[in-house]
Formats: structure tokens, sequence, C-alpha cells
């Protein structure tokens, strides 16, 4: 079990709800981020997966680079907050934008269109310095409880309230799986890296964070939270991120602004 | 001279043609101008009676569909998306 002190705590978790990803810059130290490089120079870190399904855990025991990563207080607190202790490793991908490659990757999201309640994580690490000329994943806040189906959503090229990870180098980024996103491109003369990691939840993911300030009154606020790109909408957004938080702290009546307790009231 | 299309997606905050930009696209067949996803953080028309005013033609206008029973919380894609179009001789 990872100590209180590195879990996520309410507020966290309620901005990873509203948004759909949270962002810890320049979270890892230089020399994990400076053996992580070697390692992707010398191919340690293979491109794609190793077997889908195994405990996270079991993945790069003997690195002092990705696994020592991986293995930080910090990270695990962030890891366990979310998807809870023992989570299988699903996938990963070593991302390489090569020099001067002028064209941004399509809007997708990850995998199938798949809305369970329970979410798995996608770890976005960014190794080096990122700043916007480089690109950097582009990520669309408050995406991720959407119905859509990978590239579906391809022909979308700007949205308001994009959101660019213009980053420290051991900058970390934890998503929920539906987060809608797209590489940018590179119009520098280096290779640009970002290692994706996504992870399976084995537990019901029910009040996994430090939640002594669990009743933090600025909550409704958090899930309030309108990112403008969805129009009129924002109010259903509201109401999926109730069902979330719901889901999350275990209590069916949960409410904001009375959104979803007016509709369920059906008096016999 | 030959005549070439250069299409304009506007995705609205709703259905009226003056209500606000959330989202935009520009595909430019003149070979002109070259854009892809993150290049710009502000649309180009605050609202698509803006871009009507600029010279764009609409092609396309949103079609209201209700939600299928059981799913009006969901949300999806972009519900409102005008498709409007300029013809630039190259």
């Amino acid at each position: 079990m990872v100590s209180c002190s590195k879990l996520l705590n309410t507020s966290q978790m309620a901005n990873f709800v509203s948004d759909g990803l949270l962002v810890f810059n320049g979270l890892i130290p230089e020399s994990i981020n400076s053996e992580v490089m070697r390692e992707l120079d010398d191919g340690k870190i293979q491109g794609r997966a190793a077997a889908a399904g195994q405990p996270l855990s079991d993945l790069w025991q003997q690195s002092h680079g990705i696994g020592a990563m991986m293995r930080m207080a910090e990270v695990q607190g962030i890891i366990e907050s979310l998807v809870g202790p023992s989570p299988l490793y699903d996938h990963h991908a070593a991302h390489r934008v090569p020099p001067r490659h002028h064209e941004g990757q399509f809007w997708h999201v990850d995998a199938i269109i798949d809305v369970r309640t329970h979410f798995d994580i996608q770890i976005f690490y960014f190794p080096h310095d990122t700043p916007r000329v480089m690109g950097g994943t582009l990520f669309l806040p408050g995406s991720h409880l959407r119905r859509a189906h990978e590239f579906d959503i391809s022909r979308h090229q700007n949205f308001r309230g994009q959101l660019p990870i213009v980053c420290p180098a051991g900058t970390v980024v934890v998503g929920h799986h539906g987060l809608w996103h797209c590489a940018q491109p590179n119009h520098t003369d280096s290779m640009r890296y970002m290692i994706k990691i996504r992870i399976n939840p084995t537990v019901r993911q029910k009040l996994l964070w430090d939640t002594s300030d669990l009743h933090d009154p600025d909550v409704p606020n958090i899930l309030s939270r309108n990112h403008g790109w969805y129009g009129e909408d924002d109010r259903l957004e509201i109401c999926n991120r109730i069902k979330l938080w719901r889901f999350l702290v275990g209590d069916d009546k949960y409410d904001v602004n009375y959104w979803l307790t007016r509709i369920e009231n059906q008096p016999s | 001279m030959a005549l070439r299309q250069k299409l304009l997606f506007l995705c609205t905050a709703s259905p009226s043609l003056e209500s606000g930009v959330c989202s935009w696209a520009n595909y430019d067949g003149t070979g002109v101008e070259h854009h892809t996803t993150g290049d710009s953080d502000t649309p180009p028309y605050a609202s698509v009676l803006q871009a009507m005013q600029d010279g764009w033609r609409v092609l396309q206008v949103p079609q209201l569909l209700p939600p299928q029973p059981g799913y009006e919380l969901s949300t999806s894609y972009m519900k409102f998306e005008y498709v409007l179009e300029k013809l630039e001789d190259v």
C-alpha cells in the first residue's frame, strides 16, 4: 500500500472526474529521465506491448529508467488512487515523433468505444522538455465521458479549451481511457519521445484515494466546471460526472445542484 | 483557371447560426493553406452567421435528432456541425 501522503486527495479526484486528466509537471527527477532516454536510445524500452493482462509490477523490474519511474512512490500513489492496488498492465507504447514532422495526428480516443463506469488510466510520460514548437500531446479536457469511437472524431482540428502539453522534463499526465487527444507536430530538429502506459483496475474503484478530505466543499464546483467546447451540453456533462462521482464514493444519492435528484423523483 | 473548393467546419454551441463556435476545421482544396490539429486556439469566426457575412456559403445545417430512449443524458459527437464552402479560382 502507498502511504497516504502520496495518494491523491479528494480535490484531485474531482478534477480527474471533471477534466478526465491530471497533470504533474516535472514530477520525475532528471536522474530517472536521463536514464529513460538512454533506455530509449538503446532500444531497451520496446516500442510496443509486452503481454497484456499481467501484473503491472512484473514489468521493467530490472530497469533503472522506466522501471524506476513506475516504482516512484508518487507514481504508485497516482495509480493506486485511481485504479487501486495490484493493477494490470494493458499495453504501452514508446511514441516517437521525428524531427520536422509538420502534421498533427488526428484527434482520437484510444482502443474502441468503451463506456464502462469502471475505467482504465493511461500514463503519458514526457521524459524531456517539450516546448510547444516540439508539439507534445494535445488533450481535450472534459471529453472522456463522451461515447466516441477511436478516429470517428478525426475531422475536427481545433476546439475551444484544447490543452497542449507544454512541459518540463519529467512531466506525467494521467488520463481516463476515454480522453480525446492527438500528438502534435514536431517542428524542431530533435526526435520527440513520449511513453504511454495503459493500466487496468482489479478492484472496485471506490474511495481508493486519501479520503481524509472527502467532504471538500469545493467538489461541487469542480464537478460543475464548464470547459466551453461542448456548448449547451454542459449540464449533461455535469450529470455524467455526478454519476461517476457516485460510483467512486459509493453514494448513489450524491448530487450537485439537484440535477439528478430532480429527474429521479418518481413519487408512487 | 479552375474552381477549387475550400471547406470550413464549424461546430456551434447550439443550433442557432448566431451561437458561438466550439470547434473548427479548415480543408483547403486550392492547396494554398495547410491546416492540421491544434494549429489555432481561437476560432476563425465568432459564429456561422459571421462566416456567411465573410462570403462562406452554408452547405449543411445539422438536423435535430432526439436521443434514443434510455440515452437522454449521454453525450457523444459534436451535435451542431455546419459545413461551409468557398469556391476559388486557382
